[in-house]
Parts: structure tokens; sequence; C-alpha cells
């Protein structure tokens, strides 16, 4: 029986080895260091928040790895022996593969600050991370202030986390404006404005110097680059972004970028060597997509097409119209197709933008300036019909149609108020046109004729 | 398990205690229950009406300032934070003290009026005595223990209730649902029975009096609906006797199917229901606490079904029990009676069984079979066993133990007492017949599910833990799956804590409403088909 070796337990190694299991009867083995059970990493918030136990965030009972005939290694694999096809493992007795799948996520950034390797000083990825966060900042008394370096979505959580706890975060944002390198320039304002509204004492356009140890080698404080300010603290979180985490593969033979090195169908230059999820780095980036994608679907998606390709049914991940979501503090924000920032946008792509005037509520739709062709949405604080999207982005669809039809897509809990005619009108105004709202229709929603 | 769980422990303390302002609302609370209890020890108030209305007035605003302190200062919101590291929602030592204390109250409610002062001939005594003015001002008549338990009950969804609409205050389809259970429990549930009880013996009524009647309260969760006396009731009191009790039937029969298929169950177990209204307002802080495993909710399946069964029977014999075999007398004989009632069954277990029994898991198919022989055994015993019997056993004794071990053991002590341990939903899950019966019409023919949003999940598994009836929400949500389950109430909190926008609870076309997809949106087109082809 052909065994399978699956390195992480992540959503990309899981779901690889979910479909293998649905397909075949192949052996399946997934090691993992991190935690026994596949759980949730975008859940370990909510965990140090007390919304969830750790278990809730494991999406399966324990009994299911068993049932479905799918073995757990816990360890952590030291070196991969593509003449020999087996593994070394801290942790556990070595395994031999006959094909392989690395799947090994990511690691948090670091950039050779000085201190960034002091006790108190840490990302926020792993289960363990967690552990050290509720170590290091337990609750305001042990840590009397934070300081958080980096403006992305692991850093707002990260804020959003500690303000849970009373804890005073000062959080250092590079850019001008938080996330403005994705966001387009009202958005990231607006959420700008969400968090000072929590009381978190944000520093745009500052970056870290150095991180101060105290006698102890215990972070004391960091000085910031461009105001040569000291901040006095006990915990500095390093979320400037996630770096793949494959250096165990360094001396392997397997093809390294950043990231693991792999085609379309998911394979590494090594034969029977695959690699999905945050850690694959395509050889070509797919469409405006990035070679490294650190999203959760996609690495569920990446699991799905190579558990295909392992079981004789060759085929290349392809993913279809770019989708994402998140949620800053308060605020939920849904994208569909590509909305650019001004910072990254082409000249071709413009913007029609709707800011609710009291609420922390507002739109971005991008579209082609000559063909007026719709080319993605973004919104805050509105929910939207993934597959309503999905569709109008296919069918290429207009902006005059995307706008008119914008009732069809709210995927609003029932009587939340919706803006469609604000935006309508403002819409209508800010172009010249006359477009009037087609009501909300089921029939169009679920396709039924 | 044990080593893993360890590592989590946390060393420090996390916002779990009180401010000043709770600890004195809290104490203001319970100094209104203090009253009470004095009461329940005989201390002779004076002013009963005074007293009565101190006590009521500080148990509110105990309530009410404890929620404003604690949401007032915050932006609109989730407010989950600390929910498992609180004592009191996390089954720690509060919980077990709340959830005992709770226990007992109902075990006296029960069963041990007297010691709450109920007397029955002569004035009350004790805290049914402290409520006496207000039912006579309401109904003429002086307090039971169930007048006294009606109004705290009421009290506690109109005060959590506010704590709620706080709480939820940026999601428009909460507050409506809450206003909703408020608006019913204070007239339907508490006011118009008690001002219908003024009417009693008057001459709309033609003299005749009406049982006591909470109009949203359909059978089978108003188990005793049909029982002799109060059929009586409803057929000495004229017109206005005849219209309500014609209402009740065409309550379980006619309405709820229509509005079930329309709406789903949750219009009745989450906008209507006075069980559904307590859990959701005084039970909300209690929602994590359900069991998500499918070893519940296999349990779950076979005891709600099984009290169906029960109500079903004990029903039936008592209706059975006062008919008469007379046809010249009255059109409706033990005979005909049960000939109707295997007549209904028979269809709906044919309708199910013919059209809709690839939605039946198989064991749900056996119970279903078991259950139908043997009700139609035990009626089919009524012809070949000559007078008297139905069902083997006395009417009266599957009445009593069906308000025993059902009405007051299940729905009271363990459905509301345990609260604080097993979640608030667990009368209405495992016990609630009309629940079940909702559930089955929900599940097999109705427009409502809970759509999944493409391919936005990311497991996180918010909507699974807040989920009070113990739905594993997360298990369809990442498949991309819309959730059609029968024992969804519909409260909307798994849409409301997800921090994506991945679930929406809607009605729509029959057509493509239970989905099961293997791959989810995102991947490209040719992917889901092939692997969505079975």
């Amino acid at each position: 029986m052909e065994h399978i070796v699956i390195i992480g337990n992540g959503i990309a190694g899981v779901t690889a080895a979910r479909h293998i299991r649905k397909l075949s009867d192949k052996k399946i083995t997934i090691v993992s260091a991190e935690s026994k059970y596949f759980f949730s990493r975008t859940a370990l918030m909510y965990v140090y928040m007390g919304h969830m136990k750790f278990e809730h965030t494991q999406p399966y009972e324990n009994h299911f790895w068993q049932k479905n005939r799918i073995e757990l290694v816990e360890g952590r694999v030291s070196h991969v022996n593509t003449e020999q096809k087996a593994i070394q493992i801290d942790g556990a007795p070595d395994l031999n593969y006959d094909k392989l799948i690395i799947a090994t996520g990511s690691k948090p950034n670091k950039f050779g600050w000085p201190g960034q390797d002091l006790n108190g000083v840490q990302g926020l990825y792993s289960k363990q991370d967690l552990e050290l966060l509720e170590n290091n900042a337990p609750n305001n008394k042990v840590c009397k202030h934070a300081v958080i370096v980096g403006g992305g979505l692991i850093g707002i959580e990260l804020a959003e986390m500690l303000r849970t706890r009373d804890i005073p975060v000062t959080f250092l944002v590079r850019e001008t404006s938080f996330w403005n390198g994705v966001l387009p320039n009202g958005e990231s304002q607006m959420i700008n404005e969400h968090i000072q509204e929590h009381h978190i004492d944000l520093r745009l356009g500052a970056s870290l110097k150095e991180i101060k140890p105290d006698e102890n080698g215990k972070v004391k404080s960091v000085t910031i680059a461009e105001s040569g300010e000291e901040i006095e603290c006990n915990l500095v979180g390093l979320t400037a972004g996630v770096a793949p985490n494959i250096d165990f593969l360094k001396d392997s033979g397997i093809e390294l970028g950043r990231g693991v090195k792999v085609n379309r169908q998911l394979e590494t230059n090594i034969k029977d060597i695959y690699a999905i999820g945050d850690c694959a780095e395509q050889h070509v980036a797919i469409g405006n997509r990035r070679p490294i994608e650190a999203v959760w679907y996609t690495g569920r998606m990446m699991g799905e097409a190579l558990a295909q390709t392992i079981c004789e049914n060759p085929m290349e991940y392809n993913p279809g119209n770019w989708f994402n979501s998140a949620k800053f503090l308060d605020i939920e924000y849904q994208t569909y197709g590509w909305v650019f920032s001004e910072r990254s946008k082409k000249e071709t792509e413009s913007h029609f933008h709707w800011r609710h005037p009291k609420e922390k509520i507002c739109i971005t739709i991008a579209f082609h300036k000559d063909s007026e062709t719709f080319l993605g949405i973004n919104t805050f604080g509105i929910r939207l019909r993934h597959e309503v999207f999905d569709r109008w982005l296919n069918e290429k669809r207009t902006m005059g149609f995307v706008i008119e039809h914008l009732a069809d897509a709210n995927f609003d809990p029932e009587f939340y108020k919706s803006f469609e005619s604000e935006i309508i009108s403002k819409y209508n105004k800010d172009y010249g046109k006359s477009i009037t709202p087609k009501k909300k229709n089921l029939k169009r929603i679920f396709q039924i004729s | 398990m044990s080593t893993y769980d360890k590592s989590m422990a946390l060393t420090g303390e996390p916002p779990k205690s009180l401010s000043i302002s709770q600890k004195i609302a809290t104490i203001l609370g319970l100094s209104g229950l203090g009253i009470l209890l004095l009461a329940v020890f005989n201390v002779n108030f004076p002013n009963k009406v005074l007293w009565l209305t101190l006590s009521l007035l500080a148990i509110s605003f105990g309530i009410i300032w404890f929620a404003w302190d604690a949401y007032s200062n915050k932006l609109p919101g989730i407010k989950n934070d600390g929910v498992w590291f609180k004592s009191i929602s996390s089954r720690g030592l509060w919980a077990w003290v709340a959830g005992l204390s709770l226990t007992g109250f109902y075990v006296v409610l029960y069963f041990y009026p007297e010691y709450l002062g109920l007397v029955s001939n002569g004035d009350n005594k004790g805290v049914i005595g402290l409520f006496d003015p207000l039912s006579k001002l309401l109904s003429g008549n002086p307090a039971s223990q169930w007048f006294v338990y009606g109004t705290l009950y009421t009290v506690a969804i109109l005060a959590f209730g506010i704590k709620f609409l706080w709480k939820y205050r940026h999601n428009r389809y909460e507050r409506l649902r809450t206003f909703s259970v408020m608006f019913f429990q204070t007239a339907f549930a508490f006011i118009i029975p008690e001002l219908m009880a003024r009417l009693n013996g008057h001459k709309v009524l033609n003299g005749g009096s009406l049982p006591y009647f909470d109009l949203k309260n359909v059978w089978p969760l108003n188990y005793y609906n049909f029982e002799g006396y109060r059929i009586k009731g409803f057929l000495s009191s004229g017109d206005i006797g005849f219209a309500l009790l014609i209402f009740a039937i065409l309550s379980i029969f006619v309405i709820t199917p229509i509005l079930t298929y329309k709406y789903g169950k949750r219009w009745y177990c989450s906008w209507v229901c006075g069980c559904g209204g307590l859990a959701e307002t005084a039970g909300d802080s209690f929602r994590q606490l359900s069991d998500k495993s499918t070893k519940a909710w296999k349990i779950e399946r076979w005891v709600v079904h099984s009290v169906v069964v029960f109500v079903t029977l004990m029903t039936t014999a008592v209706i059975y029990s006062y008919l008469g075999t007379d046809t010249s007398k009255y059109w409706l004989t033990k005979s005909t009676f049960l000939i109707g009632v295997a007549v209904l069954l028979t269809m709906v277990f044919g309708w199910v069984m013919i059209f809709k029994r690839d939605q039946l898991q198989k064991d749900a198919q056996y119970g279903a079979i078991g259950y139908f022989v043997i009700i139609i055994a035990l009626i089919g015993f009524h012809f070949f066993s000559g007078e008297g019997q139905v069902f083997l056993f006395k009417s009266e004794t599957l009445r009593k133990s069906y308000s025993f071990l059902i009405g007051s053991i299940f729905s009271g002590v363990i459905g509301t007492g345990f609260y604080p341990i097993f979640g608030n939903r667990v009368w209405c899950r495992f016990g609630c017949p009309m629940a079940a019966i909702l559930g089955f019409q929900q599940k097999l023919f109705s427009r409502f599910r809970i759509t999944t949003n493409g391919g936005q999940c990311i497991s996180c598994g918010n909507c699974s833990t807040y989920c009070e009836m113990g739905i594993d929400v997360r298990a369809y949500a990442q498949k991309g799956e819309n959730i059609v389950r029968s024992s969804c109430v519909g409260c909307g909190i798994c849409s409301a804590v997800c921090p994506r926008g991945v679930l929406k609870l809607e009605n729509g076309p029959l057509e493509g409403r239970i989905d099961s997809n293997q791959v989810l949106l995102g991947n490209d087109v040719d992917l889901m088909t092939l692997v969505n082809k079975k």
C-alpha cells in the first residue's frame, strides 16, 4: 500500500489527507510538531480573548482521525532524505514515504532588528506563540504596556486581543495609513479611525529601530526610527508578515526560493515530493495572485487539487476569482475580485467609493475606466454573497449592472438596514448616471428558472 | 488530551473581575431576591404592595444596571470577551451554585408549593402571599405558585431581554426577535390569561369558566391542553370558548405547519415561545455550554422523538378516556377518534417514507418504523380487547407520568435549573415535543436554511461554540454546505458571531436548499464539478 506522508497538520495538509482518504485506500500519516490534532489557526485569537477554549478550535472530534485511518505523529521533521525516501523526526522514529507532501506553513518575519530575540518579543502564528503570549501578557499587571510592530492583519488582531485584557497597546505602522498597500485610501482611513476608537495608540509612519533589554535580558523598551522616541513596554509583538517555514529543507536538494518551488501541479523538482499551502511558491504567479499565497482557503484548495493528482487524476492548482475576508476589531471586511490600493493600482482602474456618513460602513468598487467592466469590490460592514460576485466576475459584468443589482448580492442578516439606494444615488451623482436599483430577486440569486 | 490542555492553562488573570458598579448591581439584584427569600421564611411584611414592588424593581434594576455597565462603554459588536474565563459562564463554582439553587427552586415549586406559602383554603402565606395583591389586581384571584413563577419568569425575560438588546445592539435581527419574545411573554403568557380569568362566570362566556390559556402555548408543548377539564371549560364558555378550542386545534395542525414552511421553526422557538424566550434572554450567557459532539446529537434525536411518541400516546389515551361510545350522543366516539388518530399518523408516516426517505438517516428510519408499529399496535389493542383500555396503561397513569417526568422534571428542573451546566436549550433540544414536531417540518418541508457563503469559512469555530442547540455549524460551513437541521431554532447567533460573514439565515426556494459540496467555491469550475459528482 502506498504511503503518503504529510508534514504539517494545518488546513492544507489536513485537506489533502481528507481528500486522499475519500478517493483512495492509501496509507496516510500526518507529522506535526505543533499539535496532535488539527486546529484552526485563525481562531487562536479567540482563545486568548476567552471567546473559545482551545478544543473549540479543533474542527474534527478526536475520534475522527482513527475512524478515517489517518495516522498522527507528533514530532519535528529535521531532515528529508530524498534518495532513500525517508524523513527524520525529532521525537519520533524515522518514516519512509512513497509520496511526501510538505505543508509546513509559515513563520513570523523578523527583519534583523536589534533585540528581536529578547525575552518578551514574539510573533503570533502558532499554538506555541499563543502559549507564550499567555506567559508574556497574562494581564495588565505583568504586561503594563505592549508595542506591536507591523500594520497588517495579524497586528490588528494582536492589538484587539491585548485590549480585551486592558493592556495599553502602541501600534507601530510603517506605512502612512493602516494597510494602505492593500486597501484604498478611504477604507484605510476608516480603519485608522476605528483603531483609535478602540483606544489603541496608533502610530502611522513609525518603524522599529531597536528593542532594548533590561538587566534580565527581558524587553524593556523600543525605539521608533523616525522620531527617536523610546517607549517602555513589556511585550513586543512582531507582526510584519510571515515567511515560509522551510529551514529544515535547506540541504535536502528540494528547490527552494522564499518557499518550496512548485509547478502548477504542486510538484517540486524532486519526483514524489509536493508542497502546498503557505510554504509553496509558484514558479510563476497565477493571475494577480502572489507566488506565495498565505491565505486559509488557498491552502485548502491546494490540498483538494493535490489529492486528485496523488490519486491518479493529475490536476493543476487553478484558483478561481480572488476573494478574501477579515475582521478589523468590530468591522468585517470582504473582498471579491481585485481592488488595488492607490499605491499599486493600474491607471485604467477606477474606483467608486461610498462611505456611511456616521457609521463605520463603506464600499469601494473597482472598474475599468474605459469599458466600465467590473473588476472587484471591497466592503466594510456589509456582507456580500460570494456566489453572486463570483458569477458576475465570470460573466464580466459592467459596473452599471453590478450597481443596478447590488441588492441581489447583499448577505447581511435579515432586517438589517441596507444602503443600496444611498450607494446608487452617490454613484449616479459621481458619474452622471441615472441607474435605478432592482429589487432583490430570489430567482436571480439562486439561479432558478 | 491531558498534556495538551495543561499547556493552555491560564497562568494570569484575564478580564473576569466585576467592576464596582457591577458589584453594587449584583447586590441590588440579590437584595430583591432576598426580600422574596425572607417572605419564603414567613417574615411578615406589613405593606405587601410596597415590598413586592421593591423586590421586583431591585431584581430588574440590578440586572439592567449590571448590563449597562458591561456594554454601554463599548462599541457595538460581539461581546464575548472572557466568556470562558468567568466562573458563571464556564461551569465554574458560581455556575454550580446558580444551577443548584435554580434546581432547588424548581423542586419546591413543582412538588412542595406549600413551602412557598400556598394555602388551599384561606389566605396564602409566605412568598405566594406577598404576590397576592398583584394577582388580585390582574385576575381578581389570590396568587398561586404558578402566578409567582409567571411573574418572576416575565421579569427575567424583560430584564435580561434589555441586557440582550444592548449586547446585540448592532444586530437588528437579534433586536427584533428579542422585542418579540418580550412582548409575547408579557402579553400572551402573563397579562392576557390573567385578565381572561376575570371573564369567568360572565355572561359573554354564558356563565362558563375558561381554563387558564396562554394562546401561544401550542399542544404538545402545552401537553394538557386537551384534557377533560379543559375541554369542558372551553365547551361551557359559549362561542368564545368554542373559538378558543378550535384555535388550539388549528394551531398545531394548520397554523404551525404553514408558518414553519414559510419561515422555519424559528418563528416559534426564538420569536414567540416562552421557554425559548427565557433561554434566549436569561439563558444567553450559557449558550456556549451545549454539547456539540456527534454522540450528543445521536442521544438528542432518540430522546426528543421518544418524547413526541410519549406525548402522542398520552394525549390520545386521555382524550379517549373521556369520550363516549354512543354515536347518537356525540359524533366523536372512542372508536372514531382512534381511527382518526391512526389515519393521520399513517398519512404522515406514509408521506415521509415515500417522498422524504432519502433525507432521513438510517437510524431515523428504523426509529420511525418502530414507533409507528408500536403506536398502531396499541391503537389496535382497543379494537381487539373490547372495552375500556387503550395502550395497556390507564390514561391517568400515562398522564401523571408524563406530567411528572416531562412536564416537571425535564422542562423545569433539568431544562432550566441546569442552564449554567448543560447550556440554555437543554429542554428545547432534548425534551420539547413541540420543537421536535416543528423540527421535523423544518427539515423536510420548509423554505428556511442557513446559507453558507461560498468559500469564506475559516473553520474558526465561533458558530459551533455559540450554537445553543449543539449543532456543529462549522462542520457544514467549512464544506460550503447549507445548514438544514431539524433542531435549529434560528436564533441567528452563529451568523452574528461569524467573523467572516459566512452564515445567513434566510427563507428561499426549496430547490437547491440542501446542497452538499465536496469542494468549495473558489477553485476552478472543473475541479468543483469533478469532486461534487458523487
